[in-house]
């Protein structure tokens, strides 16, 4: 029990496995309640790319400097009365002062949403192609101590899983991995990509971060949009919770998107994933990551996300803490108001009443037929019996199908669009 | 919010005064009211106008403790405006200069190109470059990678007195550019100053009209009190608006849990 001292906070990740062999266990368990054997979070490793940015020292600074308890319902109605948001004023939006203005911020939000998108919805698809890990992140179904079934997919697996996607009439495609250079190196995810460029008309990624010239390759390869979750933006708490691996590098983690647009790219998509830490502050950090990168790169397109915390396969017990619906919508609202250009994805982590909710209000991209397996997506799509999968990394809330998620959209006074962009 | 800790920073250098006298209409009377009714800590000087003759030397107008800001007008591309801007330091004017460019002589807008070209020579020459420029987002992006210290859009043509004519597009510079944002030329009240300050801007540049004013002394001292009304609202945080009328629609966010 003197774990339990040591890391109470930690506790809801924490799950052994009896297939770990006793040294493995000890060093889990070491990593878990002895900081000391864990290597430093602020340092690069050797192979990785530094790069000369102060994005990063800005977003912290400003991170610590936000006291959200300082401001006022003044402060709040002010915000959302200024033609401009401002960074104050996005403060103020995400304060606590602004829980009742929830209504008031919806309105602004959607007219920000049909100002600048009109009343289209993007509809993509995430297609894991391998779930293996050498990272301890305590709260990941596909870390590298949880029990699961790992699979990688072959070429042909990826060629036949995209065929099955792309048969449902879906364009774009986010290609996911574990992160794990070992398994899943940079050139098995290009070869992936270029068999995506024959079934779809924009391709994403959402990898473990690389260097500039391997964005480059990936780009040639055929990926626009590079996604990197920061998961948390304050360090001292990242390094609580990636305990293991190169994913533990926080400021490489962080200059991820800075050097998928330096290498190309058109886009680039950012998020904390909510719960884990202050969210208002992690909230505050993800935007003014987004928006200093924008002042720098103007030229590129930007996106957020905002995932809340999921159970995971062998331990159910992780949920989404102090981020309910009512506080996740006015982290989306503040950000739409502060961010209007930006897209908003919304997750099937999220509830199908959710996502109908809150695409009316400012989310502009959907995913659907949506599976966090590997290589299911045939038995998921068809009912087919397929044995030869591998374990979800998080369980998904709304399971809707790419047919039905278009036609809800349709119902709902949208316009589901599925791809407007070409390869030039 | 104490005004005192307030300064306009331009190349490292601080003034306490957000008004800037322009170069248009010149003589003894309007830089004398500039600096006492205006409290103007810079006033701007035409180089090629400058008579450096005994008999009327403007130099000899400046008063001691005033930033002389020469400009490059009659340039009329980047070339003639670098070598205007070495001319001026040599004679001792110091690293100041504003870009001007124009070859357009009907209405004497600037040539936003031609400027990146010249702020990119004079910054690498360690000049404070402070460019003239119509308000155009890409433009001034470039100017501040070419080492700008300020950018300065026109409100409106020249002396034209017509204001904020360019309103929308001096918002989105503000908003988007890590740099003072100087409001030049066409502010011809008052308010149209203060305006612009509560919008954001950095400082007003305005010249004819005070020089065209009646009272010369007391419309100096009028832009004076509107600048700072309009810096002390924009530091303070605009108040709200109220809309009129309801919403009759069904609730946004009846949907949450």
């Amino acid at each position: 029990m003197e774990l339990k001292q040591m890391n109470e906070e930690n506790q809801v990740y924490f799950v052994d496995s009896d297939q770990l062999p006793p040294e493995v266990l000890a060093r889990k368990h070491a990593l878990e309640s002895d900081p000391s054997v864990r290597s430093d979070h602020m340092k690069y490793l050797a192979d990785m790319e530094i790069i000369d940015s102060d994005v990063k020292d800005r977003v912290l600074q400003a991170m610590d400097e936000f006291d959200y308890n300082s401001y006022t319902a003044a402060d709040v109605e002010r915000a959302l009365s200024h033609e401009t948001c401002s960074v104050e004023d996005f403060k103020a939006l995400l304060s606590p002062a602004a829980a009742p203005y929830l209504e008031q911020m919806a309105r602004r939000a959607e007219a920000e949403t049909r100002r600048h998108f009109g009343n289209t919805v993007y509809l993509f698809t995430p297609l894991y192609i391998a779930n293996y890990c050498q990272n301890y992140c305590v709260y990941c179904g596909f870390n590298c101590y949880n029990n699961i079934n790992r699979k990688k997919l072959s070429m042909e697996e990826i060629e036949h899983e995209m065929q099955v996607i792309a048969s449902t009439g879906m364009e774009e495609i986010l290609i996911l991995t574990g992160e794990s250079r070992k398994y899943s190196d940079v050139t098995y995810i290009g070869e992936a990509v270029k068999i995506a460029r024959k079934y779809f008309r924009n391709i994403g990624i959402e990898i473990y971060p690389v260097n500039t010239d391997e964005y480059a390759y990936l780009h040639e390869c055929g990926v626009d949009y590079v996604t990197v979750f920061q998961e948390t933006y304050n360090p001292t708490h990242y390094e609580t919770l990636h305990l293991l691996g190169h994913k533990r590098v926080w400021p490489y983690r962080f200059d991820a998107q800075e050097r998928a647009l330096r290498a190309g790219m058109r886009g680039v998509a950012f998020s904390a994933l909510l719960g884990l830490d202050d969210f208002r502050k992690d909230a505050l950090a993800t935007a003014l990551h987004v928006y200093l990168l924008q002042r720098r790169y103007p030229h590129a397109e930007f996106s957020l996300s905002c995932p809340r915390l999921r159970p995971i396969v062998n331990n159910d017990k992780i949920n989404p803490r102090d981020v309910g619906e009512k506080e996740l919508c006015q982290v989306l609202c503040a950000y739409r108001i502060f961010l209007p250009y930006v897209g908003i994805t919304v997750s099937s982590r999220e509830s199908k009443e959710f996502r109908d909710g809150i695409t009316k209000i400012c989310a502009t991209k959907v995913s659907a037929g949506v599976s966090t397996g590997i290589g299911d997506h045939e038995a998921k799509y068809t009912g087919k019996e397929d044995t030869d999968t591998g374990d979800e990394q998080f369980e998904i809330d709304d399971n809707r199908s790419f047919d039905r998620m278009y036609q809800d959209l349709e119902d709902g006074g949208l316009q589901p669009v599925l791809n407007d962009y070409i390869y030039v | 919010m104490s005004n005192k800790s307030d300064k306009l920073v331009l190349g490292g250098h601080e003034f306490n005064s957000r008004f800037i006298l322009g170069s248009g209409k010149y003589n003894l009377n309007l830089i004398k009211a500039a600096v006492e009714q205006g409290g103007a800590e810079i006033i701007t000087l035409a180089l090629r106008r400058a008579n450096t003759s005994p008999k009327e030397n403007i130099l000899d107008y400046i008063p001691k403790g005033v930033t002389l800001l020469p400009n490059t007008s009659g340039a009329r591309n980047a070339k003639e405006a670098v070598r205007i801007a070495r001319l001026s330091r040599e004679m001792g004017c110091g690293d100041f200069v504003k870009v001007e460019i124009m070859h357009d002589s009907k209405y004497l807008l600037p040539d936003n190109y031609e400027t990146v070209k010249c702020i990119e020579i004079l910054a690498k020459e360690g000049f404070v470059v402070l460019p003239y420029m119509y308000p155009d987002l890409n433009a001034a992006r470039d100017m501040q990678n070419a080492g700008a210290a300020a950018i300065m859009p026109l409100a409106s043509p020249i002396g034209s007195n017509r204001g904020l004519a360019t309103k929308d597009f001096i918002q989105i510079l503000i908003d988007e550019i890590d740099l003072p944002i100087i409001v030049d030329a066409g502010i011809g009240k008052p308010s149209q100053a203060c305006e612009a300050m509560e919008m954001g801007a950095a400082a007003i540049m305005a010249n004819t009209a005070i020089a065209t004013a009646g009272d010369v002394p007391a419309m100096a001292g009028a832009f004076r009190q509107a600048i700072e009304a309009g810096r002390t609202a924009y530091l303070t945080g605009m108040g709200r608006v109220l809309t009129r009328g309801g919403s009759a629609s069904d609730p946004l966010t009846g949907f949450l849990r």
